[in-house]
């Protein structure tokens, strides 16, 4: 299953890195947030920086949407789908994939962003440990997450606006664990940092563990 | 009973009433009109709640009726994926709807009852918050249901959501709770249950009972329109085949 | 306690009931009408219930 994972990821992330889309679109998209932030709070530093750990998920989420309903309309439009029920490859391993090919977009555009927060924002990141941990669980969520609804909700008319109704209130959790964990690493929490974080590696956990569970049959209805 | 022992009286059968659910409408509508009585008319104002319990004996069954509701689909849900069962398919899309419906009812009141005790429609308490999302969840899944699709394909897609949504329940409960504590607000909405005694008690238990009828009474109805639904496209589709059929014949039945 | 009781007016009890019971109302009249006008489509026997 991992083998399987290995390759399927692999073939989406050559995908990713030939076409650009990431870089290209999604980058863009995601400074256009941080800066659209800014005006909505006015420019106003202080309140930014509070507001940081909240925005920084918010803006990952949006990220999430987009790239997700994108990974899974092209597979859609080229017909892939079949070809990979086909290919002998077993459904819990093509989830696993999918999901490491998101957590891997999703990781470079957190990074950037992170950038981003920094000079637009004037925060000083501090807690190394916590925030790594604590984006790292965070986003393998997102991933699974994303990819258990992707199929179901991507690529055909009608339903790229489903996928924002279907995901958000899914990862609302993860969206309030990041953020608080996130505060108590940049040091303005009131505890707990750690236990968000553990509570997003359950999340992480239950979103994967669901993912292999029900995809088999995703796969072979969608 | 047979269905062809009914099919001579055409006309007199037209519609998804049974003897079962009209006599379970009826309990239902005496049942509430006894709620309506106590409610306003032999239990007083709370001690502690005042006027304002009144809506709970409307809010608490509401919320109960759901919840039964979300249960009994992520039940059938699981069943549609195991056995492939059209009937427990519809009857989970009926339950989600009525439930769905439940939960709207839930928060719109609640938001009144908090406007009332609190002063404001919204507190970002634990059960409210849930509340929502779940209410968010099932509209998905809602939406999942009306995509386009066969329904062998609509069967698995929303039976995965409908399991998907049930499991996520108890996460995002636990989170928003223990996020709710964090914030140490003085927890307003503290146990309402057990300060309510003797005929608030007794209104409190009828309402939910009738409450969970209603449901019940509303999902079968339900379940019943979407099974003529289902059936009416299969007659369209067999009349479709058969009018090909027919065009078809003459050049065919050379051999 | 914390539970103050900021208003006692009974326009907004009556309001919670209204908007309770008229959604079930709507929503229990609308779905027995269409099941009136699909029955009268769908041949009898696969009316089961009755």
């Amino acid at each position: 299953m991992l083998r399987d994972a290995r390759i399927v990821a692999g073939k989406d992330l050559r995908l990713e890195a030939r076409s650009r889309v990431a870089v290209n679109q999604v980058l863009p998209f995601v400074l256009a947030v941080v800066l659209l932030f800014g005006f909505a709070l006015d420019a106003d530093t202080a309140l930014l920086r509070r507001a940081t750990s909240g925005l920084f998920w918010v803006t990952v989420l949006f990220s999430a949407v987009i790239i997700v309903q994108r990974s899974f309309a092209i597979e859609r439009h080229d017909g892939i789908n079949d070809a990979l029920r086909l290919s002998g490859l077993s459904a819990g391993g093509i989830f696993l994939g999918k999901a490491a090919s998101l957590f891997c977009q999703l990781v470079i555009i957190e990074l950037v962003l992170g950038l981003c927060v920094i000079v637009f924002y004037d925060v000083t990141p501090s807690g190394a440990g916590l925030l790594i941990v604590t984006t790292l669980a965070a986003t393998l969520g997102i991933a699974a997450a994303g990819s258990l609804y992707g199929p179901l909700a991507a690529g055909l008319r009608n339903r790229d606006t489903l996928l924002p109704l279907l995901l958000l209130p899914v990862l609302a959790p993860v969206l309030l664990a990041a953020s608080r964990a996130f505060e108590t690493a940049l040091g303005r929490g009131v505890g707990g940092g750690w236990q968000w974080a553990a509570m997003l590696g359950i999340f992480a956990v239950v979103y994967l563990t669901l993912g292999v569970a029900v995809w088999g049959p995703l796969l072979e209805e969608t | 009973m047979t269905d062809t022992s009914v099919a001579p009286a055409a006309g007199a059968v037209t519609s998804t009433s049974s003897g079962g659910t009209r006599i379970l409408g009826l309990i239902c509508l005496v049942g509430l009109a006894i709620v309506g009585l106590y409610a306003f008319g032999v239990t007083g104002a709370d001690v502690r709640l005042g006027e304002s319990v009144r809506i709970m004996y409307v809010h608490v069954p509401t919320v109960t009726a759901a919840y039964c509701l979300m249960i009994a689909n992520a039940g059938f849900s699981v069943f549609t994926l195991w056995k492939r069962s059209t009937f427990s398919d519809l009857a989970a899309h009926a339950t989600a709807e009525v439930g769905t419906l439940m939960l709207g009812l839930t928060l719109i009141v609640g938001a009144i009852w908090g406007r009332m005790t609190w002063g404001a429609f919204w507190v970002w308490d634990a059960r409210l918050t849930t509340t929502a999302l779940l209410f968010l969840m099932y509209l998905g899944y809602l939406a999942v249901r009306g995509l386009p699709a066969t329904p062998r394909t609509r069967a698995t897609r929303s039976a995965i959501v409908g399991i998907a949504a049930a499991c996520l329940i108890p996460v995002v409960h636990k989170s928003v709770e223990w996020w709710a504590s964090l914030h140490q607000n003085e927890t307003v909405l503290g146990k309402i249950n057990p300060n309510i005694s003797g005929n608030q008690y007794f209104t409190l238990m009828l309402a939910m009972v009738v409450f969970l009828l209603i449901g019940l009474w509303l999902s079968i109805h339900r379940f019943r329109v979407l099974w003529l639904t289902e059936r009416l496209d299969e007659v369209g589709i067999d009349a479709a085949i058969d009018d090909r059929r027919s065009e078809y014949r003459p050049p065919v039945a050379q051999p | 306690m914390a539970a103050e009781i900021t208003t006692n007016s009974w326009w907004l009890i009556i309001l919670a009931w209204v908007l309770t019971l008229v959604p079930l109302a709507w929503y229990s009249v609308n779905t027995i009408r269409k099941g009136r006008k699909l029955s009268q489509q769908v041949p009898p026997e696969s009316r089961r219930w009755m």
